[in-house]
């Protein structure tokens, strides 16, 4: 079947989509050598795909032993989460032509979390201060026989801290946690402000309470780093700021 | 593809380390175990956050006030003397006016100070010591003006 008129530059490029990219990344491995390297790959890739693509093709193709998380590989596990040109980004939904590929596209760990290997963190401390928010429905009195119904009003006030997938590419964006990690962070904070302001729920006074902890939401300075880091698009600082707020309005 | 893994780490299986010879061992510095003690400051925390937004207002309010006065209105800078300060604090209305300025600036400032230190000192030694500092110097400024403004007398020789 004849196809209609195509340029020639056209059809070269639709040809060979490929360009060259180089990836530098920042390998780490206890059982080599306490130090950290960055390291070059120089990697063909089309730029409509996305950074764990070439992560994949570095690992399958180049060097096995580069060690990274990644899970469904399409931005709703929160397994590779990474810091992709010193942004917290996950490397499954950030596209090679986003990035500016004349460049090395550096790929690091997500700061403030212990390296174990490679890319790989110890997420340990993050999903400790996620548990410490009790991020479960908690009620009183009988189980209803029928499901607890909920307007769309009461639904819609918790709508957007329901996105969090756990990546940690907030926690690890935020300044205070990096400083002595014992700060509970956005993502935990975010996961209680979930159920805080959920009608069904009725443990939001041990929820603030324990929010009101030293490490909890007072250490927040606005910094924004969270909001901007969140693959899910969600408003983490102001949902932080939701959760002083009824701190206040409940003393006082 | 070109592959560029002229590599700074060695193979795996390398000299490397084995039973006798173990890699060294890392620390989590930042897990959060049982002996990490719970924090029950109460409601210290909300307290102080609330205070900075709170004197913040009244400080602008008296700061920018201070300022015009001082500086600016009825010849500015020029004017400032002892006479000047001495005809000031003759009224209790000054006199409260600096002392709240004193006072609200000192917490302000110093509470400041503290979450710097929370969020950037690293060691619990260095932490101490720069608190103790900050303390110190806090109090014992506080106490000196306001002894200043109380016991304040115009005709000193």
């Amino acid at each position: 079947m004849a196809t209609p008129v195509l340029d020639k530059v056209e059809a070269e490029s639709a040809a060979s989509p490929y360009i060259t990219v180089t990836f530098r990344i920042r390998r780490f491995n206890p059982e080599v050598s306490d130090a950290v390297v960055w390291e070059d790959f120089q990697v063909e890739i089309d730029p409509k795909e996305r950074v764990l693509d070439g992560l994949h093709k570095i690992k399958w193709d180049l060097d096995g032993t580069l060690t990274f998380r990644r899970s469904c590989a399409h931005g709703i596990c929160g397994s590779d989460a990474m810091r992709i040109n010193g942004k917290n980004r996950l490397a499954c939904k950030t596209l090679i032509k986003d990035l500016n590929p004349e460049k090395p596209i550096t790929v690091e760990p997500i700061k403030g979390l212990t390296v174990l290997k490679d890319l790989v963190v110890d997420m340990e401390p993050f999903f400790q201060a996620y548990r410490d928010v009790m991020p479960f429905l908690i009620t009183k009195g009988n189980e209803p026989t029928r499901e607890r119904k909920q307007s769309p009003e009461d639904r819609e006030r918790f709508d957007d801290t329901t996105k969090c997938i756990l990546c940690a590419a907030c926690t690890s964006s935020c300044p205070v946690f990096w400083n002595d990690g014992q700060y509970f962070g956005p993502a935990a904070i975010v996961n209680a402000h979930r159920f805080i302001f959920d009608s069904r729920d009725e443990g939001g006074e041990q929820r603030l309470e324990i929010l009101n902890d030293k490490d909890g939401v007072w250490r927040c300075r606005t910094t924004f780093n969270c909001t901007d880091a969140c693959p899910r698009g969600i408003e983490i600082t102001k949902a932080i700021q939701e959760v002083k707020r009824a701190l206040i309005t409940r003393r006082f | 593809m070109s592959a560029d893994t002229t590599s700074a780490i060695g193979p795996v299986e390398g000299p490397a380390y084995d039973v006798d010879n173990p890699a060294p061992y890392i620390e989590a510095p930042r897990k959060r175990t049982g002996r990490t003690p719970r924090a029950t400051r109460g409601n210290f925390e909300m307290a102080a956050w609330l205070f900075m937004r709170l004197s913040g207002v009244v400080l602008v309010v008296l700061v920018l006030g201070h300022l015009l006065i001082q500086l600016f209105l009825d010849g500015g800078v020029s004017k400032i003397g002892f006479a000047f300060v001495a005809g000031r604090w003759a009224s209790p209305f000054w006199q409260v006016w600096d002392l709240l300025m004193l006072w609200l600036a000192m917490l302000h400032g110093a509470n400041g100070l503290r979450t710097v230190i929370n969020d950037y000192a690293e060691r619990p030694n260095t932490r101490l010591w720069l608190k103790g500092l900050l303390y110190t110097a806090t109090v014992f400024t506080i106490l000196l003006g306001t002894l200043v403004i109380f016991t304040f007398d115009p005709n000193i020789r």
